[in-house]
């Protein structure tokens, strides 16, 4: 009868069984938060007077404006590496330390399959990727949690997204889930859990599994999930800090709605200016300013692998700025390794040392006004990443390395 | 509680990005997020809002980031209520956890002009729009968010429990 977002719920709150629309409270596995969002939940943990539950179960990065963009920023992150130190949280990543939180917390084995995880931060539902209830929710949650060691929650209805046939050359996890966005719109999964089946699960790899389940919440989706298969395990092996705990949806569990999308008649896919739904596999000539690969939505080593196996040998094109941003530490020192920095700097591009930067329009490439990028990134929102008159095409690694070298927005097809 | 003002009125998917900038966000203080609230979509916002005003959006209110600086922001700038179609979930719950009022009710959203002034009863969800003599009757919170919302947020009713 249930939903695997559904069991995993059920598990976490000591339910036998729960239904869409129910409140239950619920003990999450992982409590994350980062430099934006910690500083909120510390203020109102503070408030409050209360005492920290259980110290191992928290999570804190410092990523979004760190290393430090300005003095309030600075001052953000000395807060909450004061409070980390002052409650014994061992899981707080510094600059040194740090990646973009969620290709850094699956990268440390911190979540895994069967886990609760709630995160300050919109993209938390990242780890769905791996089998684990992962949802994005606010600071006072957070602080909530940190309190009481558990949260309220409303048990989602779920959309099932069935996978069949096998990626083409070039197609990756992002223009899996630009597709999905452009077919039910970015409130189509509003409060609910996307779960993805299929034959098709098993040619997408664990890094876009991650693009995948990243960008659920773009389609206004509570969780993204994925089935818990060999891949998955093979991922976890030796890293997940607890043992995987499987669930799977029941045979005769109940979905609002079901969608197919058959992996091999995908195109490379473009989200036009400014919703992730406007999405477009041919477009007319966009002429580009700049080119960001990194972020928690493709800033993994098999992103940048992408990237970089076009940029090899070739020229980024004249008047456009490329940046580059591995996601993690270990990311950044593979890629250096591979000589993927090497390829990414003789091209013409910047590296840049983990962080989340540019994507929300913090620092480390804003745009100006009526400048246009390609961008590897989440959210093409109004002034998401700079001035209200700039533009943000959402793309794949792939796009956006070909962009580069072209200077126009330009499908690897084309190239 | 009963709370009145003057409407202002937006479409579907405003998004956390355009309610507060994400360059504001090494603030956490109210006071400074509310100068900058709504700034990236209506630039006269901050000017002309009035304490007791309510936004009323279409589709989708609050999609995008978890930033709970956005209805921080908002509640700070003096807005007592939001009435749209839907919200989103992240934006939903933190409106809750920090007490500002909000209302799903399509068909205020669709009968309510922008300047308008209406008035709501929060304790029955009964809007009334007193510029045009029409009253619309939102639905109703379930009793255990009710509960949040009557203890004064959520770190309140988690000392309390």
């Amino acid at each position: 009868m249930m939903t695997m977002s559904q069991k995993i719920l059920a598990h976490k709150s000591g339910l036998d069984k729960v239904e869409a629309g129910q409140l239950i409270s619920a003990k999450p596995d992982v409590i994350l938060s980062n430099d934006i969002t910690g500083p909120v939940a510390v203020n109102e943990f503070n408030k409050a007077g209360c005492t920290m539950r259980d110290a191992s179960k928290v999570v804190m990065v410092m990523d979004h404006f760190a290393p430090n963009k300005d003095i309030k920023s600075a001052e953000n992150c000395k807060d909450c590496r004061t409070f980390c130190a002052l409650h014994g949280i061992e899981n707080f990543y510094d600059v040194g330390r740090m990646g973009i939180e969620h290709a850094l917390l699956p990268e440390k084995g911190l979540v895994g399959a069967g886990d609760l995880v709630i995160g300050a931060d919109s993209h938390t539902c990242t780890y769905g990727a791996l089998g684990a209830f992962s949802t994005g929710v606010g600071s006072t949650d957070v602080a909530a949690a940190m309190a009481s060691g558990e949260l309220w929650f409303k048990v989602p209805s779920a959309i099932k997204v069935v996978l069949t046939g096998k990626p083409q050359k070039f197609v990756c996890g992002k223009d899996v889930i630009l597709h999905l966005i452009g077919l039910i719109g970015v409130d189509g999964a509003l409060y609910k859990s996307l779960e993805f089946t299929g034959d098709g699960v098993k040619h997408i790899s664990v890094d876009d599994r991650f693009t995948i389940c990243n960008m659920a919440i773009e389609a206004g989706a509570k969780n993204g999930i994925f089935p818990v298969d060999d891949v998955a395990l093979e991922y976890m092996k030796g890293r997940f800090v607890r043992e995987p705990e499987i669930f799977e949806a029941d045979e005769d569990a109940e979905y609002d709605d079901a969608v197919e999308i058959n992996l091999s008649e995908l195109k490379p896919t473009v989200a036009f200016p400014h919703l992730p739904e406007n999405t477009k596999t041919k477009w007319e000539e966009v002429k580009i300013d700049q080119v960001v690969i990194g972020s928690c939505t493709n800033g993994h080593i098999s992103d940048l692998r992408a990237a970089a196996s076009l940029m090899k040998g070739r020229k980024v094109a004249d008047g456009v700025r490329v940046i580059v941003i591995p996601a993690t530490q270990q990311i950044y020192l593979d890629a250096l390794r591979e000589g993927l920095i090497e390829t990414f700097i003789n091209a013409g591009a910047v590296v840049s040392t983990p962080t989340c930067g540019p994507c929300l329009g913090g620092y480390m490439g804003v745009l100006a006004d009526g400048e246009k990028a390609v961008s590897t990134t989440n959210r093409n929102f109004v002034g998401r990443m700079g001035h209200t008159g700039s533009e943000i095409y959402l793309a794949s690694p792939y796009v956006a390395a070909a962009s580069a070298l072209t200077g126009y927005l330009t499908s690897p097809e084309d190239l | 509680m009963k709370v009145s003002g003057k409407v202002f009125k937006y479409g579907s998917d405003v998004n956390t990005d355009v309610i507060i900038p994400a360059r504001y966000l090494n603030s956490t203080t109210e006071e400074e997020l509310a100068v900058h609230c709504m700034e990236d979509i209506d630039g006269t916002f901050v000017k002309n809002v009035a304490k007791g005003d309510i936004i009323v959006a279409e589709d989708n209110f609050g999609c995008g980031s978890s930033r709970e600086h956005a209805p921080m922001a908002i509640k700070a700038s003096g807005i007592s209520l939001v009435i749209a179609n839907s919200f989103a979930r992240i934006f939903y719950r933190n409106s809750i956890n920090i007490g500002l009022p909000i209302l799903e009710c399509p068909e205020a959203v669709a009968g309510i002009s922008a300047g308008d002034t209406v008035s709501c009863d929060l304790d029955t969800g009964t809007v009334t729009d007193e510029t045009t003599g029409i009253t619309y009757k939102a639905q109703p919170f379930p009793p255990f968010i009710q509960g949040i919302i009557e203890a004064g947020g959520l770190m309140n009713y988690v000392k309390k429990a």
